[in-house]
């Protein structure tokens, strides 16, 4: 598309990732290549005829007067076929094609395309299209298949509209192959292929907005149950370190019930990376059965990887996201952690000499931050179909203090808040999300889902449950100042109640093969099934049964395994079991009830 | 080569020196500085254009003078000479002999800044070490080409601990290419002088590679040192096929010297004074271990830190707990009570355990008798604070069990000596002796089938 030669210039400063060059004509935010080794860059302000620049890539050995091109385009990624399934650094480099083309090491300067253009797809094209039709940018041309589950259809790209002229047949074509011909307004002809280039800092248009309809269900029972979230909305996960944000996040990407799952590793641990290359292809997609590879996609810029392609990462991620819900599809897009992307802000804002505000961040750390969650939504797209993307940012507060910039700024914006408690975390509680710090302001919409769909009762059990927890928190309080003697026998067993609950409901295991994934209908059950339980024990408190009487029943003991002995599936044997418990209960009821009846 | 020489310094301040008027001086070079007296200097390039050159000089800036110093700029990078004779060395943090033999002679230099491990390119970390300690083996797991590091403050034994590691750590099957690198910052002469008679008494001097940096070396020389030790170790590693296990003591001492050269260049200060990028760059350090595919070595990086007054939240572990996969926490509580190695379990974590134990690698029963004493421990720490405002006298019978725990767990299973050196199976049998002395209903972590089995009641 772009014609015009090169603009040519050459270093005159280098300070770490921040080049001054001179190169007349260069726009603010062009890539451009720098130095004898064509490292990428990004310009990001212009003074006269020179330029700051921002490199992905380490300037070592990098000197004064190297020369630098501008590249005529700011920084883009290419959205097509050949992206599930893979690995890319924070600009969209191939990581496996890297390896397999440079060994252990990422070298500077080298860079492959993110697509491969050797791969044939088996293009179809739409029914209803037809040559001379009136088109529109984000329309579906046709489709081909990506994966086993994931049907890739090819768009116009957003900034071509106009007629359509030609439109292939069905048949195996290459990336670059010409697919259709659309002639615009001005009666300039474009020629469409599989893919197209879109620039990461610029949202991707779509009709309207939408509300979020229905939650995200994770199988997690303290997300889904407590603290839903709901498809296209965007939510944060802070905490400090050992908390458990990673597996939290890595379990969300293993179940959530979305079409297309894209992870970015922000500035993370690169073994965590390695960890979902190694499990997501053996692991399956509870709702396909296909290996969950097959609607994952992975962008990694690790701790250790050039700080600036770390800012650039989290767009990249984004940009691919709404890339797949311009389809028609539920995205979710996991990052961790926003942290390190705010941090990769404030390094290049200090090296410019910017006047930090708060805790060395520049003053516009929240606009940035809020711009980027925009980004997620629920949308009519443009080809009229409904698509989504849910943000879930991973944040790592400094010291686990969720005062700081980063966390304060972020919690303005989202509508769910899973905080993560590392004194939960330390008793090997797991997930460690903190069921007082949580929040999520969609409770109300994620209720009409569950009443239509699971149980008309889940709202009031959420409820009970929710409240047996806070009065749990207070009467530990006054066990930990006078000890339990003080305690009447239903505050007892309000405590006992709560334990359960914590036990058998919150605590759930990424590492048992049953426990790690609940549906929607065994979370309510166990719920449902604990809650019944202690009021069953509640109203023989009441008849004078002794609080220790219940606390010793052998059925309390199986009832607290309950979510690793039936998995998803099992929920008649489930039923079986809340007869039987709640029998053992009648049981004590009848004999107390007798006892009642007989004066001694 | 051409190496440029030049006497046009303009300024002299806090370790870095300006250069005025060198065209064409890489970023990263490496620099000689030759002051009045004739004595040579070490710096390296951190700012470069045409009109002025900034140069960090590992050695200080003191007593230079802008006349009659001499700058050569010697147009490589920082680099070390590397070769199977590294082994049984010591270099200071510029890689020169510390140990008054000569230095290493090799065509093999490697840049010491090397690029970040494609993350393709690496394999999951999954095989058991067994330290023989049962805090970390027991409850904390340590896997080959894992990065876990030991907190500590002032006063721990931490550097026993670390030595303890080092002389016991061995995998179940053998150990014949396994090398030591050991890097120190800014440590006393006795803990210099403390390791290297360890490592001669255990015999392993022989497979040791030492970098040292005393407590009174110029602090930029602590900036090159971990970076220097890790280049060798990664050659140990990679080339040469080694089972390599890097201690690393003291991180704090590190960021500190990071904070002195940040402040003297400007740079503008995150939390407690330290540069923004110190999360980066201890990242820089610590993600270069790992395993990588097809290649038969491993580094398993052992960093040992100090937290000032005692503070996890100080940045410095609060950064490295953010990188590293796991950490263990050294407690001041547990040493006072005489308990070694005083490890307190409860913020001790291993984030590459789950996969390296279990069925296969250590014994069925471990990951669930981990989580299982974790419980234990935290509800038994409860239960104690609970006796210390009430009374013990006033507890149950059933949290008086709990108290009773928490005294056998701390003196049974984390205290042992210095060299003591259990198998996993002594490990879990002891883990077994101590959850056996509650019901086993009480055991909700431990599932039936191990209960039947190593349940003291059951069997």
């Amino acid at each position: 598309m772009n014609t015009t030669s090169n603009k040519k210039g050459k270093i005159k400063d280098i300070n770490g990732p921040i080049v001054t060059i001179e190169l007349p004509g260069v726009q603010n935010g062009e890539q451009v290549r720098i130095g004898s080794l064509g490292l990428y860059g990004e310009v990001i302000s212009l003074e006269g005829n020179e330029a700051l620049a921002q490199i992905y890539e380490s300037t070592e050995m990098v000197r004064p007067g190297e020369p630098v091109e501008g590249l005529g385009h700011p920084l883009s990624v290419e959205l097509g076929p050949g992206l599930i399934g893979g690995i890319f650094d924070g600009v969209q480099r191939p990581l496996e094609a890297m390896f397999l083309k440079a060994g252990d090491q990422i070298p500077r300067g080298l860079s492959p395309l993110p697509l491969d253009r050797d791969k044939v797809w088996h293009f179809i094209p739409s029914e209803n299209l037809e040559p001379n039709m009136p088109i529109i940018n984000g329309a579906v041309l046709g489709r081909v298949q990506e994966t086993e589950t994931v049907e890739h259809r090819i768009l116009v790209p957003p900034n071509i509209s106009g007629e359509l002229i030609e439109l292939a047949p069905e048949g195996d074509y290459h990336l670059e192959e010409s697919i259709g011909q659309v002639r615009d307004q001005q009666g300039e002809i474009h020629h469409l292929k599989l893919y197209h280039r879109w620039p990461v800092r610029r949202p991707r248009p779509y009709q309207s907005r939408d509300n979020g309809i229905e939650p995200l269900i994770t199988g997690q029972r303290i997300l889904d149950t407590f603290f839903p979230l709901l498809k296209g909305s965007k939510c944060a996960v802070p905490g400090p370190f050992g908390a458990g944000k990673t597996v939290v996040q890595h379990q969300v990407a293993r179940w959530a019930n979305a079409d297309i799952v894209i992870y970015v590793g922000c500035g993370e641990r690169g073994n965590e990376l390695v960890d979902v290359l190694d499990s997501f292809p053996k692991l399956k997609d509870p709702y396909t059965g296909r290996p969950l590879m097959d609607r994952t996609l992975l962008i990694a810029n690790t701790s250790n990887m050039p700080v600036v392609a770390r800012e650039a990462s989290i767009y990249v991620g984004i940009t691919i996201a709404e890339y797949y819900r311009d389809q028609g599809y539920d995205v979710v897009m996991l990052a961790d952690s926003t942290s390190r992307w705010a941090e990769a802000l404030r390094e290049v804002s200090g090296r410019l000499g910017q006047m930090p505000v708060e805790e060395g961040y520049p003053a516009y750390l929240a606009s940035r931050l809020a711009a980027f969650y925009e980004r997620a939504g629920r949308v009519d797209t443009m080809d009229s179909g409904k698509g989504s993307v849910t943000l879930i940012g991973a944040v790592s507060p400094p010291g686990g203090d969720f005062s700081e910039p980063v966390t304060s700024h972020t919690k303005e914006i989202i509508q769910t808040f899973w905080a993560l408690s590392k004194e939960l975390a330390d008793a090997r509680h797991y997930p460690a999300i903190d069921w007082v710090d949580s929040f999520s302001a969609d409770v109300g919409t994620a209720a009409e889902w569950w009443h239509e769909n699971i149980d008309r009762e889940w709202e009031k059990r959420r409820s009970q449950a929710l409240g047996m927890l806070a009065r749990d928190a207070e009467l530990s309080r006054i066990v930990n100042l006078v000890g339990p003697e003080a305690l009447s026998s239903a505050q007892r067993w309000v405590l006992e109640g709560a334990a359960l609950i914590k036990e058998g409901v919150l605590q759930q295991s990424a590492l048992d093969p049953v426990d790690t994934f609940s549906s929607p209908q065994k979370q309510f059950m166990l719920l449902d099934l604990i809650l019944s339980v202690y009021d069953a024990g509640a109203d023989l408190i009441e008849l004078g049964v002794p609080v220790q009487e219940l606390s010793e029943m052998s059925v309390l003991a199986r009832l607290r395994r309950c979510k690793e002995l039936y998995d998803s599936n099992q929920i008649d044997q489930l039923k079986a079991f809340r007869e039987e418990a709640l029998n053992d209960f009648k049981e004590i009821h009848s004999e107390y009830a007798q006892r009642g009846e007989q004066p001694a | 080569m051409s190496a440029k020489e030049y006497r046009t310094a303009s300024s002299a301040r806090g370790g870095l020196l300006t250069v005025a008027n060198v065209p064409n001086i890489a970023f990263g070079d490496r620099v000689h500085i030759r002051d009045q007296q004739g004595n040579t200097r070490n710096g390296q390039v951190i700012r470069s254009s045409d009109e002025e050159v900034l140069i960090q000089v590992f050695e200080g800036t003191s007593e230079l003078d802008l006349e009659s110093t001499w700058v050569r700029f010697l147009d490589e990078p920082v680099e070390i000479a590397l070769s199977p004779e590294i082994l049984g060395r010591i270099f200071n943090g510029l890689g020169e002999p510390r140990d008054y033999r000569p230095p290493i002679v090799s065509s093999l230099r490697r840049s010491i800044s090397a690029a970040a491990f494609n993350p393709a390119a690496r394999t999951y970390p999954k095989e058991f070490i067994q330290t023989g300690i049962s805090t970390i083996d027991g409850l904390n797991s340590l896997v080959r080409g894992q990065k876990l590091p030991i907190f500590s403050a002032s006063g721990l034994p931490h550097n026993r601990l670390a030595a303890q590691i080092v002389r016991q750590a061995k995998l179940p099957d053998d150990d014949s290419r396994f090398s030591v690198v050991f890097a120190a910052m800014g440590v006393s002469y006795a803990d210099a002088r403390f390791f290297q008679e360890e490592f001669a008494s255990s015999g392993v001097l022989g497979n040791v590679v030492m970098f040292v940096n005393m407590a009174d070396d110029p602090p930029v020389e602590r900036l090159t040192l971990p970076r220097m030790a890790l280049t060798a170790a990664e050659y140990l590693a990679f080339d040469l096929d080694r089972h390599v296990l890097v201690v690393m003591t003291d991180m704090t001492h590190y960021a500190e010297a990071l904070r002195e050269v940040a402040t003297a260049k400007g740079d503008v200060p995150a939390r407690k004074g330290y540069p923004g990028y110190l999360y980066s760059d201890l990242a820089e350090i610590y993600e270069r271990s790992g395993r990588i595919k097809d290649r038969h070595g491993s580094i398993t990086l052992v960093p040992v830190l100090s937290m000032p007054s005692d503070d996890i939240t100080h940045p410095i572990p609060d950064l490295t707990g953010y990188i590293t996969e796991g950490q263990i926490v050294l407690s001041r509580e547990l040493h006072n009570q005489g308990i070694y190695p005083p490890v307190h379990i409860s913020p001790s974590l291993s984030r590459l355990m789950k996969d390296g134990i279990g069925k296969d690698f250590t014994r069925e029963d471990h990951p669930h008798v981990s989580n299982q004493l974790y419980a234990l421990y935290a509800r038994a720490l409860e239960t104690r604070n609970l006796a210390s405002i009430i009374g013990a006298d006033e507890l149950s019978t059933r949290d008086r069990r709990y108290l009773e725990f928490a005294d056998a767990f701390e003196n049974r299973f984390v205290r042992q000596s210095e060299d003591e050196d259990r198998s996993i199976e002594e490990t879990l049998n002891l883990a077994w002796d101590l959850l056996s002395t509650f019901p086993p209903q009480a055991l909700t972590r431990v599932n039936e089938t191990e209960i039947a089995k190593y349940h003291r009641q059951s069997v």
